[in-house]
Formats: structure tokens, C-alpha cells, sequence
């Protein structure tokens, strides 16, 4: 179990006279497991540390006189193992009894039917359930919240929901209360789970062997041998965990995922276990529909592809093709943004193509491509535990991206992993951070900076690695060399001491990454900021290792292929420019038509443009600008001055209410294809219900439209397409869906028999040699002043996702976080009167919102935080819609404003 | 064990000033430890005779230790407790005399009057119930105990009088 575990040296065991290879740090267990041998177990689960306790994995040693629990015993050179011997099975049985002569047999109603460790292990090993019969200890039933429900007379008291919530989730929810028979888990005092730090991510419930914790939502709704199972690829975040889908009469009916295997080992968030009612919710669309006198109705395909594909053809000969502008969606799969790509390109012939990773993360291009050469995470997920220290800057990871912060938590408490945690707020992850920099919104640089000096400063930097792959390390020294801890200080607010041990902590690490999300990129000085991270990650010698890296946590889950696939105005797949004209050409061969040369205009651009006349059409897949984009005020204006305006989506959103014609498109779980997730895993999504009504996969949604404009492209299935994708994409060249099918791979694959790439910048940058840039800090665009004297930052909530247009729909996500809290530092509520759950009015120089205040010690003095989910409180009413120079993103994360109690 | 009453739904009882003021001076010495739970629980359960759920969240927050971790050490050691002893502890016998003399009706009659379970104190923390076996003093069964007074031959009219005649 040890994770650190070297894997290249080989030890021979045998089991049951089967010789068996191992890792050296290895369990007996997990040998087994690994090779299917059967052993008993009830209290191992691989994602935690072991415990030893249920004495059910017990097996014979040759030359040991007694059984030994296979789950606490390492391999070593040579051991003799029997499993299932006489002796072996008579200890095992008498285990069993005693835990059967305490559960209710209840398997005739229990949720866990068919699908219970425990009620597996008394069939195999024939157990008499009245040999012990005791006195069955009456013990509580806790449902007092929408998502779990505990029956304690089910459990066998293994552990390992305990041990999951302290060492995985980190949320210290439940514990042992009580001694002997009374003995009970519980959450602290009694009380309901919502009143604990639980954030309601179920994986107590995928450890529980019994049937003792079960899924509030998806219970007495099947059997489970009456379902189908169907792997696939969760819809949220860019994690990209793999779910099953439990499927009866195209509904389903409850959602796992398998413990030890895939990406996220069987762990999941609310939103992948509990969030995904969506699917079924009774105001999806079934047919296409047009507006009439401000109203929608209902048209047939024919109808809606015929006025569409009329008024297109119309626009393009009054105007020119670069009148249309069009907007792809990191919601869709590779295949559908590549498609689009093509419709964009090939069909209509214009590169006005972009989706909204500008919005998040097109400064991480723009910061990693003159530094790196590549703006991907550079390493994989898996690698967290080859890291001795990891910074996390500008990523709210809990609610953002839980399954990783899962891992990083695990990391630290079992694995003594240095946390070092950045960011304005108090976050949940500050909990497990060795060393907590609280900066004001806006001067990351200045941190960065200063952590740069402070490494120089002490001899921490790799000179070595900095001779050997990098260049300009000398112009770039004077770049940090003013920026004292002190003068950090000032600027930051960042105690000086902190700084300086966070910056012997990285420094002196063996290996250390750093990741970040959208609090490093959304500000003007998004490219800068990421471009330090990129140096700090150079200094530290930490690029193209196993455990080190720079590693950009992307939003939404297929936000890496859309950006791979070409939904940007100047690249298609696979970064390829579109002003190239070499490769330009590869792609008018391969699509039979000549394509536009000149780059297009990106999703900012396109609403200014709609506002000027410039753009006519904006034809959208599955993005919601009117909650997204900075400064909706103006998105607005911009979606009315259009003349028309074509919205595929699976709901009517904010955006569609502008539309001219509505497409009812399939979801996630009722199409194939696939989705790349952060850390460029290119996985399968799997159909596991029909679409309702009429609703249409986008893919067929965007070939109808292209028929119908005269454009054939041909694909009779989203296999075929991914074949093309392979032919014209170089990262993409060895991907196809056999070997998807088999497992997941991530780009670079650059051929059928390259394995794929987990770590990027081995050997050689992707650029050649990496490149130190100086960067210059500057203030955020807008900073307090007497009328707007607080800082706002936005950002997003573990139970709400993007513009909620599938969260919104979540009865169960929705119980939880029903409304808009704007958070506010303690002493700032002192100051102006306000009080926990009060309502407030915020107001910047664009506009103002109400919302409900959170009153805590978690916020930094002068900053206020508001999420960006709801439409009933939409923070882009306020943000500052300044762009970052090169990269183009908005500051979503500071701007000022004024606060007042309503 | 068959009580299957929610802890969370027990009486709240206010702590006194000096209390607070008491288990607040006890946990600033240990502030941050957090290997000291239990020496920070035992004294305040010495110094003010219980620890109800909020000085279990005080303890917890300052020696930065998950709540569900108090509560479980709380819980583990019959020697902690999370009621208050009445400033009158009323201690019933329902040993086989006591029971047969009448035991029974006088506990009825005190549950009744009180509204608490045996095991339970009066919200006001006034009085405190308990049952006891035989204390062998059966010749003067039934027995009720008041703090250190033993009633002897008690008539279950009159045990509210007496037990309201000492405050
Ligand atoms: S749902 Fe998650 S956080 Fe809540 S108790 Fe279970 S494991 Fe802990
Ligand atoms: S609830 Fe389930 S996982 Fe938790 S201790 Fe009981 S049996 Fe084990
Ligand atoms: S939202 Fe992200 S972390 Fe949660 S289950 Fe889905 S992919 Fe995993
Ligand atoms: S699995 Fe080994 S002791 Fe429980
Ligand atoms: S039965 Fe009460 S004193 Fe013996």
C-alpha cells in the first residue's frame, strides 16, 4: 500500500503454488486481488491507508505459526501463501458468525441486495445465522438530510466511512461514539450531517461493504440485478471521474463508481453522485423550437434545419461568412467540437469559432505556450503522490475540482505531503495546509515574486536544470530581485515569515508542482500571472519530473478538447494554426473546400460585435453567455441586435430565451463520444439512455445543418469521426475507440502504438528549452476607493456548476445551496452592521445585485466573495469586463465595490 | 441501551457565568494541543460537573479537533457526562423491596412531577434522577435518597413535598 512504492525491481511470491510477481511496499491482498485470487476482506478499501481490523483476510504462511491478516502483511522475496485451507476457513467462518448473530437480516427489504459484501461472504462461506443468535442491539437511523441515510443496526462497525472522511475527504464528519455494544458512528453530537462539515460526497456510502449507508435519492427504485451498468464520463468537472450509470426503463436510477479503478478510485463529489437529475427533469427539450411574437413554439426538424439553413445561406450572400459568428461548448464532446470546428471552417467558411475557455483559462495559453510551448496541465493526477510539496494557488480545489483535492488531502495526513495553499479566502484546503499565504485579490505576482527572491536568495534554485533546459534565467533575474518578503508584504498582505517558509518549503522540495485555476487567470494580468507560475516552476528545477509540474486545473469537463479540437478562433485541433499555410492546406484537402485564412473572433469579440452590426448570426451549442460572460448587461444588448440567433442546448438557458430557434439537444448520458479531461485523458462517454422526445445528439444536429447548406460531411458515427480527428491531429494520431475502449489515453499519442504521455516536458520543453519571462506586477484594473471600497472576487460552489443549467435542475443540490451568500470578512460585517443571513446590496460601477450575506472569519478583511452560479444574484452583473491585453479574459477576480445592508 | 432518544433533541442547559468563564480559563492552557482532549476534558468535567455540547464545540475549536472526535472521547468514558447534576439528586431504590413497597409508584410520581427520565436533570438543573439497587436498607423500604438525606418509608403522596420542602 505504500504509495511511493519504486516500482521497478519485481518480487516473487507464491499463492496457493501460483508463482506471482509484486512490488516491492506491496500487500499479500493486494497481490491477490491484483491477480484475482480471492481473499475475504471487510475492512480494506485501496484509496486509504490500511487498518487491519474485521481478521477476515487471514491466510497460511509457510514457516509462520500462526494465520496472518493478508491486508497489514507486505510481500517479501519468496513467501509461501496459502489462501483457502481448512484452517484458514474455519477462523474466517467464525469471524462471520459473530458479525451475522448482530445484523438484522434484512436482505429481503435492505437497499444493498444483490450488492452487499457481507451477504456475499455468508453465502460462499455458508453461514448458519443462528449459531451465535444474540441479542441484536437496537441502534439509530439518521436521515436527517437529503442525501444519506444511516441505519446503524446494519453496521459491522469495519470503519472505513470513518476512515474515508477523515483521510480522503478531509471533512471529520462522523466518529465512533459509545464503547462496547453501544458503539455506534455518528456524526459528532447527533446531529444532522448538515450541520457537520460533511459536503455530502457519498463515498462513505461507495466504501460501506453492508448495506448500512445508502443514497438517500436512489432509494426503492430497482433491485440491483434489474439494472444496466454503463461506465461513463461525469459531466461536471474536468476531473473527469468515471460513473456508472444504473439504468432501469431509461431512467436511472442510481450512480456509483468502482472503488479502486479508473482516474478518481471509486470517489466522487455531490454533483457526479447526487447532481444528476438533470437528465430526467421534466423541461428538457423535446423539439426544436421557433420563436413567434415573443413566444416559442413548437416546429418539426425538417422545418427548423429548412428556415435555419434559409436564413443562413441568405446572411452569408448579404453579408459575407465572417457575419456569423459561432460558439462552441466545453460541455460537448471532442467529436462535437471538432465537428462544429469543421461547420465553423469548412460549412459556413468563416473562423469565427470560441467557447468559453477564453473565460477561464485562455491565459494559461497564452502564460504556458512562450514558456513552455504547451498550455496543458503538464502532469497527471496520479502523480500527487510522487510530490513532496504542492502549492495550490488561485483554486478553490474542494468545491471545483473535489477529487483532486481528495487526493491532495490524503496525501498530506497519510503521506506527509507539504500543502501550501495561496489564495484571498480561507478554503477548505487551508485545513490541511502546512503554510496558508491570505494575499488580497490581484497580487499574485507580487507573492510569486517574492517566493522567486526569497528561493534565489537562499541557493534553492535547481542550477543545474536551469543550465541544462532553460534559457534567459540571467535577464530574468533582476525581474524579482526588488522584491523583498517586506516589500511583499506591503503590497500583499502576505505575512513575511509565511512567505519566506513557503518559499524553503518548495524550494527544498525533491519534487514539488504547483497547481491553479481561475484565480490565477481571470485578472488583466492573467498571462503574466501564469507566466510566473511557470518561472517559479523552472526555478525550482520541477518541470518534466513525475510529482513536480504546472498544472492548470481546467473548469469544466471537456473545456481541454474543446480547446484540442479547435473551438478557438486561430487554431484547429490539435493547436494547429489557422494562418499556417501549410497546415491550412492539410485541412482544405482533407475537408474538400477552401477554408478562411485570416484568424476569427473571439467569444468577446463576437458580442461586441453583435452590438455593432458587425456580426449577424450567432449560432451557439450547449454555452450560456448570458450568466458566463463578464458584464451581461451588454451580452444582452449584443443577442438582441442579432438577426438571428440558433441556440442547441438541452434546456431553454438565459441565452436561449434570445433565440430565434431553439435545438433540443441529447445530454451527456444519452450520446457517445469522448471527453479530455485536465490532465489531457482523452475517455470514453457512453450512451446509456435514448434522448426525449425528439432531442438529437449535436453531433447529428451539426451534419443535418451542414446537409442541408450543401456540405456533406459524411459520419455515420462519432467512432468514424474520431478516426478523422486522429488523421489531422498530431497529439491526437494514435487515438481511436478500441483503444479508448480498452482504457483511456492522454495526448500526446502520437501514434496506434504510442502508449500516450502522463508526463509533458520530459526530456526536451516543448519549446525546446523553457523560458524564463519577466513579468512586471501590476495593481488589478480597478481598485477600492471612498464610492466602491471593498474588493469583489468571484468564483464557483461545490453544489452548483457553471450557470447551473443542469445544477438548477437538481432537486437534491438545490436543498443544499438554494441561494446566492455573499461572503464577508467579520470585522467588515462589524463595521457596516451587516449580520449573518442578511440581506445585502453590492454595487460596482456596471451595476448592482442582492444577495444574502455569510458572515465568517474565512475572508480576508475588504474583500468580498460572491459565486457566480445564479441568475438570481448574477455576479456578471458587476464584474469588470477590462480584458487581459493578450490573453483577452476578463477579471472576474477583483473589481470594486460597495456593500449596503437592504 | 434501549433509549433511542437524539442527543441533539436533550434538554439545553445554560451554563453559568463562572462556568463559561471556568472552561474558558481551563482550555486557554491547553490552547492548540492537540493531544491534550482528554486532560482538558477531565478538568472541566471536575470543575463544573459535566460537558454539554457547547463546551464540547469550545474544546474542539480551540485544540483544533474534529467535534465528532470530542464527542467520541465523551462518550467512551462513563466517567464523562454530558447532564449536569441537580443541586437535588434524587436517587430512587427500585431494588425487589423497594419495588414491592411501592418503589415503583414514587419513581412515577417524581417522573411525573419532574418531567425527566431517570438519568435526567430538570432544565433549571434543580433536580436530578436516578434509580439504585438495593442499597440494603430494606427494612425501612422504600427508600428515596436526596443528596446525602435517606428517606425511609416513604409515601409517594408526600415525596414532592418533602423533595420541594429542601430548596
Ligand atoms: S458524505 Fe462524504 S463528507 Fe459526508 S460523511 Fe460521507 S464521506 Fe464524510
Ligand atoms: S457504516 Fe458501513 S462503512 Fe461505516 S463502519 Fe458501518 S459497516 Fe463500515
Ligand atoms: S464534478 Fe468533477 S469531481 Fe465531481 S464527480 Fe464529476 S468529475 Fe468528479
Ligand atoms: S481486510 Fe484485513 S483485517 Fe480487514
Ligand atoms: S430494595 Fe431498596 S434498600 Fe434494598
Amino acid at each position: 500500500m505504500n504509495k511511493k512504492a519504486i516500482k521497478e525491481e519485481q518480487i516473487t511470491i507464491s499463492i496457493n503454488g501460483i508463482k506471482i510477481n509484486g512490488s516491492p511496499g506491496q500487500t499479500i491482498l493486494e497481490v491477490a486481488l491484483e491477480n484475482d485470487i480471492f481473499i475475504p476482506h471487510l475492512c480494506y478499501d485501496p484509496r486509504i491507508n490500511i487498518q487491519g481490523a474485521c481478521r477476515l483476510c487471514l491466510v497460511e504462511i509457510e514457516g509462520f505459526r500462526e494465520a496472518v491478516p493478508s491486508c497489514i502483511t507486505k510481500i517479501s522475496q519468496g513467501l509461501k501463501i496459502k489462501t483457502d485451507t481448512d484452517h484458514i476457513r474455519n477462523l474466517i467462518k467464525l469471524n462471520l458468525e459473530l458479525i451475522v448473530s448482530d445484523h438484522p437480516l434484512d436482505c429481503l427489504t435492505c437497499e444493498s441486495c444483490g450488492n452487499c459484501e457481507l451477504q456475499d461472504l455468508a453465502y460462499l462461506y455458508d453461514i448458519d445465522q443462528n449459531r451465535f443468535r444474540g441479542e441484536v442491539h437496537p441502534k439509530k437511523v439518521f436521515e436527517d438530510n437529503p442525501f444519506i441515510i444511516r441505519d446503524n443496526e446494519k453496521c459491522i462497525l469495519c470503519g472505513r466511512c470513518v476512515r474515508i472522511c477523515d483521510n480522503l475527504i478531509g471533512a471529520n464528519a462522523i466518529g465512533y461514539a459509545g464503547r462496547g455494544f453501544d458503539c455506534e458512528i455518528i456524526p459528532a453530537f447527533e446531529q444532522s450531517l448538515k450541520d457537520t462539515d460533511c459536503i455530502f460526497c457519498g463515498n462513505c456510502i461507495s466504501t460501506c461493504p453492508v448495506g448500512a449507508l445508502q443514497a438517500k435519492p436512489y432509494l426503492k427504485k430497482a433491485r440491483a440485478w434489474e439494472t444496466k451498468k454503463i461506465q461513463t464520463t461525469c459531466p461536471y468537472c474536468g476531473v473527469g471521474c468515471q460513473i456508472n450509470l444504473h439504468v432501469k426503463n431509461n431512467k436511472i436510477v442510481n450512480i456509483t463508481s468502482d472503488v479502486g479503478k479508473n482516474i478518481n478510485k471509486g470517489s466522487l463529489c455531490v454533483k457526479g453522485k447526487f447532481g444528476l437529475d438533470f437528465v430526467h427533469d421534466s423541461k428538457r427539450l423535446t423539439s426544436p423550437l421557433k420563436k413567434r411574437d415573443g413566444k416559442f413554439e413548437k416546429i418539426s426538424w425538417t422545418n427548423a434545419m429548412g428556415s435555419i439553413s434559409s436564413k443562413l445561406k441568405e446572411i452569408i450572400k448579404n453579408h459575407g461568412p465572417d457575419s456569423i459568428g459561432i460558439l462552441s461548448s466545453a460541455k460537448c464532446t471532442n467529436e462535437e467540437n471538432f465537428l462544429l470546428s469543421r461547420f465553423a471552417r469548412a460549412t459556413i467558411g468563416t473562423n469565427n469559432i470560441d467557447h468559453c475557455a477564453r473565460l477561464c483559462h485562455a491565459s494559461t495559453i497564452t502564460g504556458l505556450i512562450p514558456t513552455f510551448g504547451s498550455g496543458a496541465m503538464t502532469n497527471s493526477f496520479e502523480d500527487i503522490k510522487d510530490s513532496d510539496a504542492v502549492i495550490v494557488i488561485g483554486s478553490n480545489t474542494t468545491e471545483a475540482h473535489p477529487v483532486i483535492s481528495y487526493e491532495l488531502i490524503n496525501q498530506v495526513i497519510e503521506h506527509n505531503l507539504k500543502l501550501i495553499v495561496i489564495d484571498p479566502r480561507k478554503i477548505p484546503l487551508t485545513k490541511y495546509a502546512y503554510i496558508h499565504l491570505q494575499q488580497k485579490p490581484g497580487t499574485d505576482i507580487a507573492v510569486l515574486l517574492g517566493l522567486m527572491n526569497v528561493i534565489y536568495e537562499n541557493d534553492l534554485h535547481d542550477t543545474e536544470y536551469i543550465d541544462k533546459r532553460t534559457e534567459n534565467f540571467e535577464n530574468f533575474i533582476n525581474s524579482f530581485k526588488e522584491y523583498s518578503p517586506e516589500k511583499v508584504e506591503q503590497l500583499s498582505g502576505v505575512i513575511k515569515d509565511d512567505l519566506i517558509e513557503a518559499a524553503k518549503v518548495y524550494g527544498s522540495a525533491k519534487t514539488a508542482s504547483i497547481f491553479y485555476s481561475m484565480g490565477i487567470t481571470q485578472h488583466t494580468c492573467g498571462t503574466e500571472n501564469v507566466i510566473s507560475v511557470a518561472n517559479l516552476a523552472m526555478m525550482g528545477g520541477n518541470v518534466g519530473k513525475k510529482g513536480g509540474g504546472v498544472n492548470p486545473l481546467r473548469g469544466q469537463n471537456n473545456v481541454q478538447g474543446a480547446c484540442d479540437l479547435g473551438a478557438l478562433p486561430n487554431v484547429y485541433s490539435g493547436y494547429q494554426y489557422v494562418e499556417d499555410n501549410e497546415i491550412r492546406e492539410k485541412f482544405e484537402k482533407e475537408w474538400g473546400k477552401k477554408l478562411p485564412p485570416k484568424k476569427g473572433l473571439t467569444v468577446t469579440e463576437m458580442i461586441d460585435g453583435a452590438l455593432s452590426g458587425k456580426i449577424k448570426v450567432l449560432y451557439i451549442m450547449g454555452e450560456n453567455p448570458m450568466l458566463s460572460d463578464p458584464d451581461i448587461l451588454h451580452v444582452a444588448q449584443g443577442l438582441k441586435n442579432l438577426d438571428l440567433l440558433v441556440v442547441q442546448d438541452i434546456f431553454i438557458t438565459e441565452t436561449g430565451e434570445f433565440a430565434d430557434f431553439i435545438l433540443p439537444s441529447a445530454c451527456f448520458a444519452e450520446k457517445n463520444g469522448t471527453f479530455t479531461n485536465t490532465d489531457r485523458r482523452i475517455q470514453r462517454v457512453n450512451k446509456a439512455l435514448n434522448p426525449p422526445g425528439e432531442a438529437m445528439e449535436d453531433w447529428k444536429i451539426i451534419c443535418r445543418l451542414s446537409e442541408k447548406l450543401g456540405y456533406n460531411m459524411g459520419y455515420s458515427s462519432v467512432s468514424e469521426i474520431m478516426d478523422e480527428i486522429a488523421k489531422v491531429t498530431p497529439i491526437y494520431a494514435g487515438i481511436n475507440y478500441k483503444r479508448l475502449n480498452a482504457s483511456p489515453l492522454q495526448w500526446p499519442c502520437t501514434g496506434k502504438d504510442h502508449p500516450g504521455t502522463d508526463i509533458l516536458h520530459a526530456k526536451n520543453f516543448a519549446r525546446g528549452k523553457g523560458r524564463f519571462m519577466p513579468v512586471e506586477f501590476s495593481l488589478p484594473a480597478e481598485n477600492p476607493d471612498k464610492k466602491y471600497p471593498y474588493i469583489l472576487t468571484t468564483g464557483r460552489i461545490l453544489y452548483h456548476f457553471h450557470t447551473r443549467t443542469m445544477t438548477g435542475k437538481s432537486e437534491f443540490l438545490n436543498l443544499i445551496a438554494p441561494m446566492a451568500l455573499a461572503h464577508i470578512n467579520e470585522e467588515d460585517g462589524r463595521d457596516l452592521n451587516i449580520k449573518d443571513g442578511e440581506k445585502i446590496r453590492l454595487e460596482t460601477r456596471r451595476g448592482k445585485i442582492e444577495a444574502v450575506a455569510k458572515v465568517d472569519g474565512n475572508i480576508k478583511k475588504g474583500v468580498v466573495f460572491i459565486p457566480f452560479h445564479f441568475a438570481e444574484s448574477p455576479a456578471n452583473k458587476l464584474t469588470n469586463p477590462v480584458l487581459d491585453p493578450k490573453a483577452k479574459i476578463p477579471e472576474y477576480k477583483a473589481c470594486a465595490v460597495s456593500i449596503s445592508k437592504v | 441501551m434501549g433509549c433511542l432518544v437524539r442527543v441533539k433533541d436533550l434538554p439545553k442547559y445554560a451554563l453559568k457565568d463562572w462556568e463559561v468563564g471556568k472552561v474558558k480559563e481551563i482550555i486557554s492552557k491547553y490552547k492548540n494541543d492537540k493531544n491534550s482532549v482528554i486532560p482538558v476534558l477531565r478538568e472541566i468535567q471536575q470543575s463544573i460537573g459535566f460537558l454539554p455540547i457547547d463546551v464540547q464545540r469550545m474544546v474542539a475549536d480551540k485544540l483544533k479537533v474534529p467535534e465528532k472526535d470530542i464527542y467520541g472521547v465523551v462518550t467512551f468514558y462513563s466517567f464523562f457526562s454530558m447532564v449536569p447534576k441537580g443541586k437535588y439528586d434524587i436517587r430512587v431504590c427500585m431494588g425487589t423491596a423497594c419495588y414491592v413497597k411501592g418503589g415503583g409508584k414514587i419513581l412515577s410520581k417524581i417522573k411525573k412531577e419532574l418531567g425527566i427520565e431517570p438519568g435526567q436533570t430538570t432544565r433549571n438543573r434543580k433536580y436530578s434522577l436516578q434509580i439504585n439497587r438495593c442499597l440494603g436498607a430494606c427494612g425501612i423500604a422504600p427508600v428515596v435518597v436526596v443528596n446525602d438525606k435517606i428517606l425511609q418509608k416513604v409515601n409517594p403522596k408526600k415525596i414532592m413535598d418533602i423533595i420541594y420542602s429542601y430548596d
